[in-house]
């Protein structure tokens, strides 16, 4: 293990929160798409975390983006477009308050990795002055 | 002459060295608190350091490798095999992760002024040693 893991530790791990921040940006954004590229209605994505590093030690990195596989919201509105011979419109699968909830979340593990980051920093630097009066 | 210094300094460096390792291993705990089914590892470091100092730092990970008979061996201090073990959970989590993010954190911070305690003595030990080696 080298000296400098600890940084590489925690950037990925920042890297991972990060990510999952953007995945809840595109949910939330998205909470009201009734078409996509496709046509169908925005699905929620979720990522999933992996443990890096041999023996148990080592960052974490994205390992997929998965999509919600919940049933799309259906709504009765029938003078939209999209709407169904019935009069209902399928609508994202996006739960405002899951997200929020994911958002402060990753920004709090966030902020505990830069912390750790910022830590380790201070101490190599005290290291580095080993032996100078 | 040299190697008694080395030795003199033998226990400070093994500390030193644990004190890092252990700092990585807390920051890969606090890395992974949101990863699914990791399981929070850690490990007991006065036996550790026991044991790093009794084996001297001569058969650490980082050995020279010798292809004379008449070449010193010697060895880093490099803490290869570390004895990791599981953290016990205080309470489950539905994803099986057993990262507990206010244990890890003030285990972190506990750690790290124990890093500098480590680091401080080192640093008095060898002022020490260097004004014993002043002339006059």
């Amino acid at each position: 293990m080298s000296m400098f893991s600890i940084f590489e530790i925690s950037g990925s791990a920042m890297t991972a929160q990060a990510q999952r921040m953007n995945v809840t940006a595109s949910n939330l954004a998205n909470a009201d798409s009734v078409a996509g590229p496709d046509g169908q209605a925005y699905r929620a994505k979720q990522l999933v975390f992996e443990a890096l590093g041999r023996d148990g030690i080592g960052g974490v990195a994205v390992s997929r983006v998965v999509e919600d596989p919940s049933p799309l919201r259906r709504e009765y509105r029938p003078e939209h477009p999209l709407a169904d011979a019935e009069g209902y419109v399928q609508m994202p699968n996006v739960e405002p308050v899951d997200e929020m909830v994911n958002m402060i979340s990753a920004s709090r593990s966030y902020q505990a990795n830069v912390e750790v980051m910022n830590t380790g920093k201070q101490l190599m630097i005290k290291t580095l002055t080993l032996g100078e009066r | 002459m040299i190697d008694r210094l080395a030795a003199t300094l033998n226990f400070d460096r093994e500390a030193l060295n644990l004190r890092h390792e252990r700092q990585e291993v807390l920051a890969g705990n606090i890395a992974n608190a949101d990863t699914p089914n990791y399981k929070a590892r850690d490990f007991d470091f006065s036996r550790e350091l026991a044991r790093a100092v009794k084996k001297g730092g001569a058969e650490g990970g980082l050995a020279l490798s010798t292809t004379s008979s008449r070449h010193l061996a010697a060895g880093g201090s490099g803490a290869g095999s570390l004895d990791l073990l599981y953290r016990v959970p205080d309470q489950p989590s539905l994803d099986g992760n057993t990262v507990n993010m206010d244990v890890e954190r003030s285990r972190f911070a506990d750690n790290t002024v124990r890093y500098q305690a480590a680091l401080t003595i080192l640093n008095g030990r060898i002022q020490g040693l260097k004004s014993a080696m002043q002339p006059e």
